[in-house]
């Protein structure tokens, strides 16, 4: 038997893990009723999204959280059965966490 | 119960992808309104709450069993572990609605 | 006159126990047997009456009788449970049903092969590995309490292999290290006398060791010792986690688990 290079993923599903725990409730119920019952105004929310401390606390509750998503539902999908599929779920998953994380990187680094 | 635990991640990583939606407007101040105006996205947020609060809680409530601290023969309290966990999200949350609030 | 009566009590309980003699069938079966209620009594008196009272062909383990042995362990109406734990009056009046341990294959009635287990045991060296070997003139290995303290929680394991068959992950795939085996791994990782982490670290931070555990957290339920096993092996995801990304930041650096 050898090291496993496990630590990598669950590093990220860890870290995705506090992330989501810690600032997605808040961020729910900002966006999710913040705006639509006028707490912020339109010009408030056009500050806001103007505001570069925004892209980063965006950037981070996508990258890690989608990480988490992905190493959890790996391994759900192999308790369930999906276990024959071999060596293509680990990469479907992280590869699609990964791709996720690209996305975020040019919206809100690169443009 | 513990399915439950592991499908809430189907609800983080909804909500990621609606972020990673909204990021893909942020220098479009009206489709970013827009989107967090619609309905449907406010209903499935409704329902995806209480998931990612199950989350919360259960990622939690595990902090004691990751985070192991030693002060001589005895273990710092799990349950102190957890309640200083508990006090930072809230802590955490009360900030974030704070800076917020700036805007309105 | 009803065996219940012939001992002084006027209540019964029925046990329906898995059946499994290879020689005579290929398939298992379910007996019923109605022994008498005793507030005290627990599965394994129901089962040592039934042995010695209605049928002698009934086999099972068992030991002490007191919980510290580890041999009695079977399933009681599908939860695993040490049989001189699990009390009657607790399922009274409702039928009991008594079956052998889960995952594992079974040799007859109640008795499981536990050789898997035991294999495991011996990959993870289950056993102190001191440090430098001394000779007896040179004394004692010497530790402090607080040093016994880190690891004895996981020293409690009495090897019932409970966490085997509440484990859904082992129950999938035999492969699995399990529970009990990565907390004795622990128990002599954590241990100050200890040297053999390194060692241990290339079976338990494998694939089949703890990164196949999801922490659905079943073992620690059902430990009859509160060794939380379940703890252990989160406990070990860290360290193989910091021994991960030293190796990879500091691939020069020195190869030694144990000092982080």
């Amino acid at each position: 038997m050898v090291k496993s290079n496990e630590p990598i993923w669950w590093s990220l599903f860890s870290a995705g893990g506090v992330v989501a725990a810690f600032f997605y409730p808040v961020t729910i119920i900002i966006t999710a009723i913040a705006f639509s019952v006028n707490w912020i105004s339109a010009e408030g929310l056009r500050e806001l999204a103007g505001h570069p401390l925004t892209r980063i606390y965006l950037f981070l509750l996508i990258f890690l959280p989608l990480f988490h998503w992905a190493h959890r539902f790996r391994y759900v999908a192999m308790d369930l059965g999906l276990k024959g599929l071999g060596g293509i779920l680990p990469v479907v998953c992280y590869g699609a966490a990964l791709l996720g994380t690209g996305l975020a990187v040019f919206f809100l680094v690169w443009a | 119960m513990f399915m439950v635990r592991e499908l809430t991640c189907l609800f983080v990583g909804g909500y990621a992808l609606f972020l990673l939606i909204l990021a893909s407007r942020i220098g479009d101040a009206d489709g970013f309104s827009a989107l967090l105006q619609h309905r449907l996205v406010i209903v499935l947020q409704v329902i995806a709450l209480p998931m990612v609060l199950y989350h919360t809680v259960t990622w939690l409530n595990l902090t004691p069993k990751v985070l192991v601290i030693w002060r001589g023969e005895s273990r710092v309290s799990p349950v102190l572990i957890a309640a200083v966990h508990y006090f930072a999200w809230f802590v955490v949350s009360v900030i974030i609605l704070w800076m917020v609030s700036m805007y309105r | 006159m009803a065996a219940s009566e012939a001992k002084g009590t006027d209540k019964t309980v029925v046990l329906e126990v898995f059946r499994y003699r290879p020689e005579e069938e290929e398939e298992p079966t379910f007996q019923r047997y109605e022994v008498p209620y005793f507030e005290d009594w627990v599965v394994l008196d129901a089962l040592n009456h039934i042995k010695d009272e209605i049928d002698g062909t009934l086999t099972f383990r068992w030991s002490c009788r007191m919980g510290v042995c580890g041999s009695c362990g079977m399933m009681v109406n599908g939860d695993p449970k040490l049989t001189c734990a699990a009390f009657i009056r607790d399922y009274h009046p409702a039928t009991i049903r008594v079956e052998p341990l889960n995952y594992f294959p079974v040799i007859r009635d109640l008795v499981i092969n536990m050789e898997d287990f035991l294999e495991k045991l011996t990959e993870v060296k289950a056993w102190l590995v001191p440090q430098e070997e001394k000779p007896v003139s040179e004394g004692e290995y010497r530790q402090t309490p607080a040093e016994l303290a880190q690891y004895k929680q996981f020293s409690m394991c009495i090897n019932c292999m409970l966490c085997y068959s509440a484990c859904p992950v082992y129950g999938q795939d035999s492969d699995f290290i399990g529970p009990a085996a990565i907390a004795l791994a622990q128990r002599y990782n954590l241990d100050s006398r200890d040297g053999a982490t390194e060692e241990r670290a290339e079976v338990i931070f494998s694939h089949e060791g703890i990164w196949e555990c999801t922490f659905v957290g079943d073992c620690t339920r059902v430990c009859p010792k509160n060794v939380d096993p379940a703890g252990a092996i989160q406990q070990a995801k860290v360290s193989a986690t910091k021994d991960w990304y030293h190796s990879v930041l500091v691939p020069w650096g020195k190869r030694d688990v144990k000092s982080r």
